[in-house]
């Protein structure tokens, strides 16, 4: 079912609210994990709809990106509104708002409320973390507010489960009898200044003459937001003079003593200020709250920082820990399939399709799944406890040197394992043009893919030298400058972005700090759930048909007639030898296991024979190729960069993920693909390739530097570029990542070798 | 006698204001309105971050962080 459409014979309502109010986790507790996700036409919000589980009607609930204001600044904000008023294209209008507040924080979250409030919808107010209201001191009198406002209010504690049902029935019945509709004298608008609703009456006459039909909302912020979403939908819509109208009446205002924007909030404020005098009462505590406490110790100068910096070391060392046992096993479950299908399957197009196409794309997908649980099971902890906030103010000084805001650092770190966590991990950021900016960015720090790249040709080109009396040696200089290049040029690039792709926005960091409390496992199964749901089937299933295609293009349009020979040739010669040693009686105790057997010795050089001849096909086939050809035809290309064309068939058969290029290396020099970066014989038959024309050798430490660039800088990892597509809902930014990243590798890679070629 | 107007930003840690005016009408005077910071609102200065930026402050009954940039921008008188 298209996530974008809810069904016809349901009836809609949304749920809106301020950030961190536990949103998400009231939309599972009414909904189950089976939200349909999406985005919005156009815009990069997600757009999610869940149904409500146990109710007769059928009720589809749209969840609202959290936002504090409907002022519509952001694509969040409009997207709210939009979504509201029923003018989103294929989306039945919502026939009733259920807006969440923090219930420890009921002041602050009533001033979006009062701007709901006035769409003439029918409301729910729900007030979330109700077991904070006595922890932190407070006395709440929701039904005094309930009779105050007309609308009802529902008291839940969304992460335990708690007022779930009534919320589900209040629901039901307000679809059956929607509340009285309130009297205009209810809303915060009343409280506006008369000189403001002389406005609003001149600026709604107009437009009406010129034939537009806008609802009081939409004047109000016409003449509220400079520059808002509302004027600028205006303007595209063919009524230019609008601007100079808008002009003038703010003018009048101005030199009536009402200043805009602010008379707005003053006006808001002193309405809720009124509405929950005596229902909100908040106990004047001399002594410091618990959570202070904590605080006092967690955004200390020396503790605080240190604290972190072990959070983040707990963190990164789990990952690495954690997710190397489950990541073997999947490639031995890989093995153990590839070997199961090839005892079945005779060689031929099928079972190379099968076990070099669907196994090898299926585990390049369910590869990344450890890492990412790993890394949001940590990051829903520290959300959900509160800590999340303090580590994004802690390094918020230390990212701001860079452009950036402090939630961008676990998002960047994160990427130095690998950039698909990372970029899913930058939806914790608010700011758009933050996150699109660290989501770029991320791919250029160094992952863990990048390393046997980094170990092959180091240990193979670059000089053993030590110095400092063998304390420091050249190939781990070499190797540490290459892990920290990538973050280094993402400095630079942040900034250009930042220039001339994000321009104009502004750098906010207004950030909420709650209390801390203990994080709720159904939160972190939840969140972890879905991220990893999420990445198998949206950028899975993008990932697994890019290994697939890759493969067609080294399979294809070669015969492959005498290689499934060879193959088969050898398959039979191993398979009798393993017969031949099994028939063999057991050694007699101390002495030396039978190899010697003369007859299994011979055997064994003809297993040596065959699997040569096997390795020599392999090589001749992948030259004649599409890949091959591609690999031909650029040469001239990739020629500044000190490389022939098997570096260049290498690199591009790598697109799927940076570490194939070893085994295509490893296929290209007739050693097998089962190669690894520590393989001597690859390491060997490297060191003396030769270019065909002059006889001298293709590899030298310029070479070598040049390729280690381009894999430090480049962006050949189809599983990133997917999920940016996934996470921007846009073919735009993942081709708008790969051209870029490959443009800096080559420009990097030609510096490099154009610097180190007389050196050595 | 009226104490003289400061910057938000040259609170100490522990002391608190009354909120004079947030200077602006762009987007970042808008969202600290938004967030509460309004004209006769008491604030208090709860702490710096470990590098001096942003600091946490209290109002309305919640903490928010403001960068220095932002801040800045709100001018407070300091309560009696």
């Amino acid at each position: 079912m298209p996530p974008d459409t809810t069904s016809k014979d349901a009836r809609v309502v949304a749920l809106i609210g301020n950030p961190n109010t536990g949103k998400s986790s009231l939309f599972n507790a009414l909904c189950g994990m089976n939200a349909r996700v999406g985005n919005y036409p156009g815009v990069t919000v997600e757009q999610k709809v869940g149904r409500l589980s146990g109710t007769a009607e059928i009720i589809d609930v749209i969840d609202l990106p959290g936002t504090y204001s409907l002022a519509a600044r952001s694509a969040d904000e409009a997207v709210a509104v939009n979504v509201l008023s029923g003018e989103i294209p294929q989306q039945a209008k919502p026939e009733v708002a259920i807006v969440i507040l923090d219930a420890a924080n009921v002041e602050r979250n009533l001033y979006l409320f009062s701007q709901i409030y006035e769409l003439g919808l029918p409301v729910i107010v729900v007030m979330n973390m109700w077991d904070r209201v006595t922890s932190e001191g407070l006395t709440v009198n929701a039904e005094l507010l309930s009779q105050r406002l007309g609308v009802p209010v529902v008291c839940t504690s969304a992460n335990k489960r708690k007022g779930i049902d009534e919320l589900k029935k209040t629901i039901e019945k307000t679809l059956r009898s929607p509340s009285a509709t309130p009297q205009s004298e209810q809303f915060a608008r009343a409280m506006f200044p008369s000189v403001f609703h002389d406005e609003v009456k001149q600026l709604t006459e107009w437009l009406e003459s010129q034939g537009r039909k806008p609802s009081t909302y939409q004047v109000d912020r016409l003449l509220i937001d400079s520059d808002g979403h509302f004027q600028k939908l205006i303007c595209q819509s063919g009524l230019p003079d609008i601007a100079t109208k808008i002009d003038e009446a703010r003018l009048r205002l101005q030199t009536a003593g009402c200043k805009v924007p602010m008379f707005e909030t003053k006006a808001r404020y002193a309405w809720v200020r009124k509405l929950i005098d005596g229902a909100v009462v908040r106990q004047e505590s001399r002594s410091a709250s618990p959570s202070d406490r904590i605080d006092r110790w967690l955004t200390h100068r020396w503790v605080g920082m240190l604290f972190f910096v072990f959070v983040m070391f707990i963190v990164f060392q789990s990952i690495t820990l954690f997710a190397k046992f489950p990541m073997d096993g999947i490639q031995w479950l890989q093995a153990q399939a590839s070997s199961g299908v090839e005892a079945v399957l005779d060689p031929g197009a099928l079972r190379s399709l099968i076990v070099d196409g669907v196994i090898g794309g299926v585990g390049g997908v369910i590869v990344f799944l450890p890492q990412i649980a790993i890394l949001f099971l940590f990051i829903a902890i520290l959300e959900d406890c509160g800590y999340m906030a303090r580590a994004a103010f802690v390094m918020d000084k230390l990212m701001t040197t860079v452009g950036l805001s402090g939630k961008s650092f676990l998002p960047l770190m994160s990427s130095f394992a690998c950039a698909v966590p990372g970029i899913m991990a930058t939806r914790t950021i608010e700011s758009r043009k933050d996150r699109m900016v660290t989501l770029l960015i991320a791919p250029l720090m160094s992952c863990s893919a990048r390393l046997p790249v980094y170990v092959l040709m180091v240990s193979a080109f670059v000089p053993d030298t030590k110095y400092a009396g063998g304390w420091i040696t050249l190939q781990g200089m070499v190797l540490m400058f290459m892990q920290s290049l990538g973050a280094m040029v993402a400095i630079p690039v942040a900034w250009l972005l930042k220039k001339f792709f994000f321009p104009g926005e502004p750098a906010t960091f207004l950030m909420e700090l709650h209390s801390y409390k203990w994080p709720s496992p159904v939160v972190i199964y939840q969140r972890v759930w879905e991220r990893l749901v999420s990445f198998v089937v949206r950028a899975g299933t993008l990932i697994f048909c890019t290994s697939i295609l890759v493969w067609a293009a080294v399979y294809f349009p070669g015969d492959h007639m005498s290689l499934d020979a060879a193959v088969a040739q050898l398959e039979e010669r191993q398979s009798e030898v393993s017969e031949m040693i099994a028939k063999q009686p057991p050694a007699p105790r101390g002495s030396e296991p039978a190899t010697e057997d003369p007859s299994i010795a011979n055997m064994q050089s003809k297993i040596d024979e065959a699997q040569e001849l096997v390795n020599q096909q392999r090589s001749k086939l992948i030259e004649g190729s599409f890949l091959g050809m591609v690999g031909h035809r650029i040469e001239p290309l990739v020629k500044p960069l000190g490389w022939d064309w098997k570096i260049g068939v290498a690199v591009v058969a790598s697109f799927p993920a940076r570490e194939v290029i070893i085994a295509t290396l490893g296929t290209i020099y007739s050693l097998g693909s089962d190669q690894d970066e520590n393989s001597q014989g690859l390491q060997h038959q490297m060191q003396i390739a030769e270019w065909p024309n002059d006889g001298k050798p293709v590899f030298s430490l310029a070479t070598a530097l040049s390729i280690m660039v381009f894999f430090a800088l480049c962006a050949q990892c189809s599983a990133t570029l997917m999920t940016i597509r996934r996470e921007t809902n846009s073919w735009r930014w993942p081709i708008f990542s790969f051209v870029y990243m490959t443009t800096l590798a080559y420009i990097g890679a030609w510096l490099t070798y154009q610097c180190f070629r007389f050196w050595s | 006698m009226s104490l003289p107007i400061i910057s938000l930003d040259d609170l100490q840690q522990g002391e608190s204001a009354i909120i004079v005016e947030i200077i602006g009408d762009d987007v970042v005077a808008s969202r600290l309105m938004e967030m509460g910071l309004i004209e006769d609102e008491p604030i208090a200065m709860v702490g710096r971050a470990p590098m001096g930026d942003p600091t946490e402050y209290a109002l309305r009954g919640y903490r928010i962080s403001l960068r220095k940039s932002e801040s800045g921008r709100v001018l407070v008188r300091r309560e009696l």
